[in-house]
């Protein structure tokens, strides 16, 4: 194992799989300045390994970045297109959910589309309205996407290569605030496969179920509640399409009780597609009903104080909690 | 055009596109009977008096190039090589159809002949058209990319886009414009600044040339020249093509939209009695029209016969390739354990 930063662990990902598949490209903006990408410098140096046809530093120009992913995919490569932020993600949904998720399917099977789009989520602070959006749930409702939201370096790294080497569009949705965090990567291929989530602890009275940084953030929650003396199980689930029913259903026969914390405003969530699933499927093995908790329905605001209104803090997680163990 | 010179221009080369553009003609026809008859769902869009662009455009691609459509794609289709059985088949939405009866006529798609599918959206073909061609670039391949884009979609973002990206990139790819004069119901100088098509692709430093749409000796003849410059490594070309759609915007269309006798005026000069001129002239029996003319509506008639005795699909095949992660759930009882 070697401990590196979530950034670093994609970007070796990325290269890794470049120099496996010579059909593997990125594009983007950015890409090849020396400034090296989006702010975590995940695309640095990769230019002078692949070149400029590999390494595509693209105008600002959100609409052709997909669509050309979407071309080169159909025409026989394996395209890593970088949107930066998912808040410029919108500016491409129609090529990703018109074209991409749907080629497959309205052309009868005559074709693939295997590429990849980054879209980073997550309040970063002070980012406000436009920078900090999490819209996981929009792209889990579109037949023929898989949705990963990654939490770990070893995980970013490892369900990249996943993504970059499946036949589906895949949207690879990491958090900001990630970037820099550090954690243990295996010296070894390291593919995590898609759809499987991971148990980050094991607990007894209730499963947290989360995503991305929110999982992480369970984990602080688990703690706090411990103190308690509840014993919490949190569930990661790195992949939200196709998400791992097997391991929640496994969990909450276990623990009887169910919270699902996501950082995204909660109306319309994907913590809500969970909570009713297990609802419908796990009635017996239930001892109160699930809950789920995200951020108030509301534009992302500026100044801190107002900021903190929208985070889904480990204080509010817990307080969620205890009122799910308490039922 | 330097090449057009030495160009095949033999009245044998102008009669084979004289035949595709028959074919073209007869699909649109007798797809608009089967419409009208309840065989076909949705709606059509023909491509009926702009048989000369696509025919003249794919005569000078190899199979192995790609094109990109749009929403009126049945006769790029078929002019690039999609058997008209098939799309009959499509378009009635039965087991054999192009895309497996998923699609319909506006997804038109033969992935077999480089015919990367009609579509629904309009500019997507010209993204995704650069997207090919960037592959075509990566891979070091000698194919070049087609785009087909009407005039109305000049006016959205993406165009624009795509123009650029393709020759800040110096891509292997032909865009078409095929100027019909209206965008839907619109006419589309109504809604348009500036001074066209060929104006706006100038503007990204893009060779563009205009052409005569209606008359397919001529399109051949520049098509021929621009595919080879794009082949030859000179980047993308622009060729724009002014021609009218006879048709409404889909079969149903009343056009009232027009003035009295517009569409008249414009049948006047609508492609293929433009070519059957032009081969007359040019020592071709009229006889020998008559019979390919006949021959096309025979092979469309035959067609229609062949989708009317396919089967519906299987309703089981709706949850096939919708992706490998995750494919959907078939309905199941509620409370069923399984």
């Amino acid at each position: 194992m070697t401990a590196m930063s979530f950034a670093d662990a994609v970007r070796e990902g990325l290269a890794e799989e470049m120099r496996r598949d010579p059909l593997v490209w990125a594009l983007g903006e950015d890409l090849s300045t020396a400034h090296g990408g989006t702010s975590a410098n995940q695309y640095r140096g990769l230019i002078e390994e692949f070149g400029a046809k590999r390494i595509v530093n693209t105008p600002i120009s959100e609409n052709t970045i997909m669509g050309a992913a979407v071309g080169a995919a159909v025409a026989g490569t394996r395209p890593v297109a970088d949107l930066r932020m998912a808040d410029f993600g919108m500016c491409a949904v129609d090529e990703l959910v018109n074209q991409a998720a749907k080629i497959r399917y309205m052309f009868g099977g005559q074709a693939r589309v295997p590429l990849v789009v980054r879209q980073a989520i997550g309040v970063r602070k002070g980012a406000a309205a436009q920078h900090s959006q999490s819209t996981e749930a929009w792209y889990v409702h579109t037949p023929g996407l898989v949705v990963l939201a990654p939490g770990t370096p070893a995980d970013g790294r490892g369900l990249l290569k996943s993504a970059i080497r499946a036949d589906d569009p895949v949207v690879f949705m990491e958090h900001k605030d990630l970037w820099g965090a550090q954690g243990e990567v295996p010296n070894d291929e390291g593919v995590v496969p898609i759809g499987e989530a991971k148990i980050l602890r094991d607990g007894s009275d209730l499963t947290i179920v989360s995503w991305s940084k929110m999982a992480q953030q369970a984990l602080a929650t688990a703690d706090t509640l411990a103190g308690d003396g509840a014993s919490v199980e949190v569930i990661d689930l790195r992949t939200l399409w196709p998400w791992d029913k097997a391991t929640v259903y496994a969990s909450v026969a276990k623990t009887g009780r169910l919270l699902v914390a996501q950082e995204s405003v909660q109306v319309g969530g994907f913590a809500s597609e969970i909570a009713a699933d297990v609802t419908e499927n796990c009635t017996t093995d239930l001892k109160t009903f699930p809950r789920r908790i995200g951020a108030p329905r509301m534009p992302v605001p500026y100044a801190e104080s107002m900021e903190n209104e929208f985070r889904v803090t480990t204080e509010r997680v817990a307080a969620k909690a205890r009122e799910v163990l308490d039922a | 055009m330097s090449t057009t010179e030495q160009r095949d221009n033999s009245p044998a080369r102008i009669f084979d596109l004289y035949k595709t553009m028959c074919l073209i003609r007869a699909f649109e026809e007798r797809a608009e009977i089967a419409f009208d008859d309840g065989f076909v769902n949705g709606s059509i869009h023909q491509y009926i008096g702009q048989e000369a662009v696509g025919t003249g455009v794919c005569s000078n691609l190899r199979r192995s190039d790609y094109i990109l459509s749009n929403h009126r794609g049945h006769g790029h289709s078929i002019a690039k090589g999609a058997d008209p059985k098939a799309m009959m088949k499509e378009l009635m939405g039965r087991v054999g159809g192009t895309s497996g009866a998923k699609g319909g006529s506006m997804h038109i798609a033969d992935f077999s002949v480089g015919m990367l599918g009609a579509n629904g959206v309009l500019a997507d073909g010209l993204t995704m058209g650069v997207g090919a061609a960037q592959a075509i670039s990566l891979k070091g391949e000698d194919s070049i990319v087609a785009v087909f884009v009407g005039d109305g979609t000049t006016n959205r973002g993406p165009f624009y886009e795509a123009l650029n990206w393709a020759m800040v990139y110096e891509l292997p790819i032909l865009f078409v414009c095929e100027n019909n004069t209206y965008a839907s119901s619109t006419l589309t100088s109504s809604v348009t600044a500036g001074d066209g098509p060929v104006a706006r692709a100038k503007a990204f430093g893009m060779p563009a040339f205009d052409v005569d749409g209606n008359d397919v000796v001529a399109v051949d003849a520049l098509a021929a020249d621009l595919v080879g410059r794009v082949r030859g490594g000179e980047g993308p070309h622009f060729l724009h093509a002014r021609t009218y759609r006879v048709k409404g915007h889909i079969s149903r269309d009343k056009l009232l939209y027009r003035r009295d006798g517009e569409t008249e005026e414009n049948w006047q000069n609508e492609p293929l009695g433009h070519c059957a001129a032009w081969l007359a002239e040019n020592g071709m029996d009229e006889s020998e029209l008559r019979a390919a003319h006949a021959d096309a509506y025979a092979k469309i008639d035959a067609a229609v016969a062949a989708a009317k005795d396919a089967p519906f699909p299987d309703a089981a095949l709706a949850y096939e390739d919708v992706q490998d992660f995750g494919p959907p759930e078939p309905w199941v009882t509620t409370g069923d354990p399984s």
